[in-house]
């Protein structure tokens, strides 16, 4: 029950976060309601006994990557209260386009029968001794090719922030 | 509508979240607010892994596969603001209107 | 000695203001309302106390309400009355000599005593419910919340208690008292409420008495005697005294600035710090929710209590206010790294990212110690101290806030509560890396001494009284988790005060070309030297011999430290630059 109620406050909080992001004016605003989302989004994983998701979550991106936008957003702004607005046009024609999604792929999950299973009954052993053998075993390959990929980004991020001489 | 909570809540709030993400992207001029946009979209596709992983498999690939997602964000967002960097520097401000140098 | 003086306090001391005569009168006459309370609610309560058993009585709330609410009302109001009343004998009981130590620690003492009295009485109920139950040592819990607990009282309610109960004339049947206090502790969210106020209590005794403390530190290291006025004994209510005066002052937003992120800025910075108290252990029951990613939980806490500077600078719209977020910002992304990376060692070393685990794997005295174990994670240590100090942006790396570049750097436009919320969090931050520290490097809660001694001192035949105090001397304490962890908190503020302020590129160079290669030698280091432990048997006789020396050191340094200390404090009237204070010309 009281589960329950923590899921609609939490869903209730990332939600307001995002449509936040997509309202305000100011960037600065938009990263702040989507840090609000990346904290709600992050209590879901807790509640979905997803321990180490929901903290990987709140260190890699609430603490990171999030810090690394609202650095862009300094480097790259020239006063705190120029907002790039769209015009009307475009602004009407993608809330026609999202809205449309959202009325699609809600109908879409509403009329598949999914093959549900009580959470309780499954073998839920996640510790993060278990996903990290299954990442080390299973996954290998992929872990692999992560950090290779994460090398190559690193590399390619400070050859393209370098300043030119 | 207040029912238990189940599989579908999970893929309505991230349906939801999608579609805002979209939005965002859509009518964001600001090359950032794009990317925001776009950690918005990655964030319901990770809503959807634990919510299948938490009530169909009950093992933990979903929760990896997130890991994967999380990753790969953090490595996109790496790039795109090293990208955002050198577009500002070339055309002094970060609208992506104002990119349209190789338009014919 | 300081006199005390508060405009509703009169001169004379034969006549009373009318103020205090109201306030006496208010006090006595509650006061004696509430003694009436108890007397009609324990004979009410007599007949009844035998008779509700079941754990859903809807009279027990009731009794609870009127029984020990009035209790709780008559002492705290007589308290009021007599402190009113005798205010010139407590005026000077508080200003005398070390009323702050005794408070501070009596504070801490009081609280672990109480957690022990809690526990005492949770297993002499408990005991009174299941004669047949031997364990009757529970761990102490004021922070866990435990299963067992809510069994326990429920089993109360269920059982006929007649055999055991006994009767003290006038209060009634003992046992089912203590099951009527003990009620509103089944439910979850009551404890977690209990948990959190402590959590909240503990965040306000640190930034208070760090504040004094640094300023006292601060003092002497200048030559000069600190805070000295408020309170009494060395100003020993400067903190209380800061607190009121910052709530009294303007609250000023910049009207150019971005007002609801400078309104919700200082609360990112504060919150993400209690929030790490969370998974934080003082000791192996004493911990709130005890996760197994409570590492990484702490970790990315502290990594989200950047977003409140960053915040605080960019709305202040100032171009100081946003430097030092800047600043913030590439200095703790950057520190974040090699400090995880350090924190794996230990990890690495005990095989668990529990952090119970880690602290048990450490009980046997203090040369098994993470920090005295090999040479790899006595390189850990000092690394993740130099990274925690920076991600804290405490001196030497405070650029964030370096008041002789930037003003105040992002504090410069704030004022009032506001600013003071920013100091919560960095205290409480300061306490978090200190207690990690502890944890992860110096043993966390376990005493120096190994803990099988404390199995030879107690023979069955000890008092349990005596056996938990031995125990708790011997083997394991949150009070040894406090003292270390203040120590290491002691070491920060001697670091800023000693180090001055090195230059932003100064610190990047440090993170990103020092202390990073270094971090990745050591973590290769570290995973060849166990695997080699394990696999040849003369590395095990090198192992243990650099654990010696290792340990050896850290005695040495441990005595020289002391000796230096005990030094300066007999000579300190012959040293050079002593106590400006001591060479007034009255003296």
């Amino acid at each position: 029950m009281i589960e329950d109620a923590a899921f609609y406050i939490f869903a209730g909080v990332s939600l307001f976060s995002a449509i936040a992001v997509v309202l305000s004016k100011n960037i600065v605003r938009a990263a702040v309601g989507l840090l609000g989302t990346l904290g709600g989004v992050a209590c879901l994983y807790f509640l979905a006994d997803a321990n180490l998701l929901g903290v990987i979550q709140l260190i890699v991106y609430a603490g990171g990557t999030l810090i690394l936008i609202v650095f862009g957003i300094m480097l790259t702004s020239q006063s705190p209260w120029v907002g790039f607005l769209p015009t009307k046009v475009q602004a009407i024609a993608a809330s026609i386009v999202a809205v449309i999604l959202t009325i699609g792929i809600v109908r879409l999950v509403t009329l598949v029968p999914w093959a549900q299973r009580n959470p309780d009954e499954l073998s839920q052993s996640l510790t993060v001794k278990s996903i990290g053998d299954a990442l080390l075993t299973t996954y290998l390959v992929p872990f692999e090719v992560a950090s290779v990929l994460l090398l190559v980004v690193m590399i390619g991020a400070a050859y393209l922030a370098r300043t030119e001489k | 509508m207040l029912a238990t909570i189940g599989l579908q809540h999970y893929l309505i709030l991230s349906a939801l979240i999608f579609s805002l993400g979209v939005l965002c992207m859509a009518t964001k001029r600001n090359a950032i607010g794009i990317l925001i946009g776009v950690e918005l979209v990655l964030n319901s596709a990770n809503i959807n892994l634990v919510g299948f992983s938490k009530y169909q498999t009950g093992k933990g690939d979903g929760q990896i596969f997130a890991v994967f997602v999380i990753l790969l964000a953090a490595a996109e967002a790496a790039l795109a603001i090293a990208i955002f960097m050198n577009f500002y520097n070339n055309v002094r401000t970060i609208d992506v209107d104002r990119g349209d140098e190789l338009r014919g | 000695m300081a006199s005390i003086t508060l405009p509703w306090v009169e001169r004379n001391p034969k006549t009373l203001t009318s103020q205090r005569r109201t306030a006496l009168t208010l006090l006595y006459s509650l006061a004696f309302l509430h003694v009436l309370l108890v007397i009609a609610s324990w004979a009410w309560l007599t007949p009844l106390s035998s008779a509700a058993k079941d754990l859903t009585d809807g009279r027990i709330p009731l009794v609870l309400i009127l029984c020990v609410g009035s209790v709780i009302g008559m002492l705290t109001f007589v308290t009021a009355a007599l402190v009113v009343t005798f205010y010139r004998l407590v005026g000077r009981i508080l200003a005398a000599p070390w009323v702050a130590f005794i408070i501070f620690i009596g504070a801490i003492v009081g609280i672990i005593l109480l957690a022990w009295l809690h526990a005492e009485a949770f297993a002499f109920v408990k005991n009174m419910a299941h004669p047949a139950y031997t364990d009757v040592n529970p761990a102490p819990k004021i922070f866990g919340t435990s299963i067992e607990y809510e069994q326990s009282v429920r089993s109360i309610y269920e059982q006929n208690l007649e055999p055991y109960a006994f009767k003290i004339p006038f209060v009634g049947n003992v046992t089912v008292l203590a099951a009527y206090i003990l009620w509103p502790l089944q439910f979850a969210i009551v404890r977690d409420l209990v948990a959190v106020g402590g959590i909240i209590g503990f965040i306000s005794i640190v930034p208070g008495f760090g504040i004094w403390w640094e300023r006292k530190i601060a003092g002497r290291m200048q030559s000069r005697m600190g805070p000295m006025r408020a309170g009494g004994w060395h100003g020993w209510a400067q903190s209380a005294a800061d607190g009121i005066k910052l709530i009294f002052k303007e609250d000023y937003v910049p009207p150019s600035g971005d007002g609801l992120l400078f309104r919700l800025a200082p609360y990112f910075a504060l919150v993400p710090a209690i929030c790490a108290f969370i998974a934080l252990p003082f000791a192996a029951a004493w911990v709130f929710r005890d996760l197994d990613v409570a590492l990484i939980f702490i970790l990315a806490m502290l990594g989200i209590e950047v977003m409140g500077v960053i915040l605080a600078g960019w709305a202040s719209n100032n171009k100081w206010s946003v430097y030092g977020a800047m600043r913030e910002a590439c200095q703790m992304v950057s520190y974040e790294i090699p400090m995880g990376m350090a924190l794996l060692i230990p990890v690495m070393t005990a095989g668990s990212l529990n952090l119970g685990a880690i602290a048990e794997a450490q009980g046997g005295g203090f040369w098994t110690w993470f920090i005295f174990k090999n040479v790899w994670c006595f390189a850990a240590f000092f690394i993740y101290y130099c990274a925690a100090l920076a991600s804290c942006k405490r001196a030497p790396f405070d650029l964030p806030e370096s008041e002789s570049e930037l003003v105040a750097g992002f504090l410069t436009e704030y004022s009032g509560f506001r600013w003071s919320l920013f100091f919560f969090g960095e205290y409480a931050a300061m306490f978090v890396i200190s207690g990690l520290a502890t944890i992860l490097f110096l043993g966390g809660w376990m005493s120096p001494f190994p803990s099988e001694w404390a199995d030879k001192l107690i023979d069955p035949n000890t008092n349990h009284f005596v056996a938990t105090i031995i125990r708790g001397v011997v083997a394991e304490n949150p009070l040894w988790f406090i003292a270390k962890a203040t120590f290491m908190f002691f070491l920060q503020l001697w670091i800023r005060w000693t180090l001055p302020r090195i230059r932003i590129d100064q610190v990047l160079y440090a993170c990103v070309q020092v202390l990073l290669p270094m971090m990745m030698v050591v973590l290769l280091g570290n995973t060849l030297w166990i695997l080699a432990v394990d696999h040849w048997s003369w590395m095990q006789t090198t192992d243990m011999i650099i654990n010696w020396i290792l340990a050896a050191l850290g005695v040495a340094v441990v005595i020289g430290m002391l000796a230096i200390a005990s030094y300066g404090f007999r000579h300190n009237k012959a040293l050079v630059g002593s106590m400006a204070a001591d060479q007034l010309p009255g003296k």
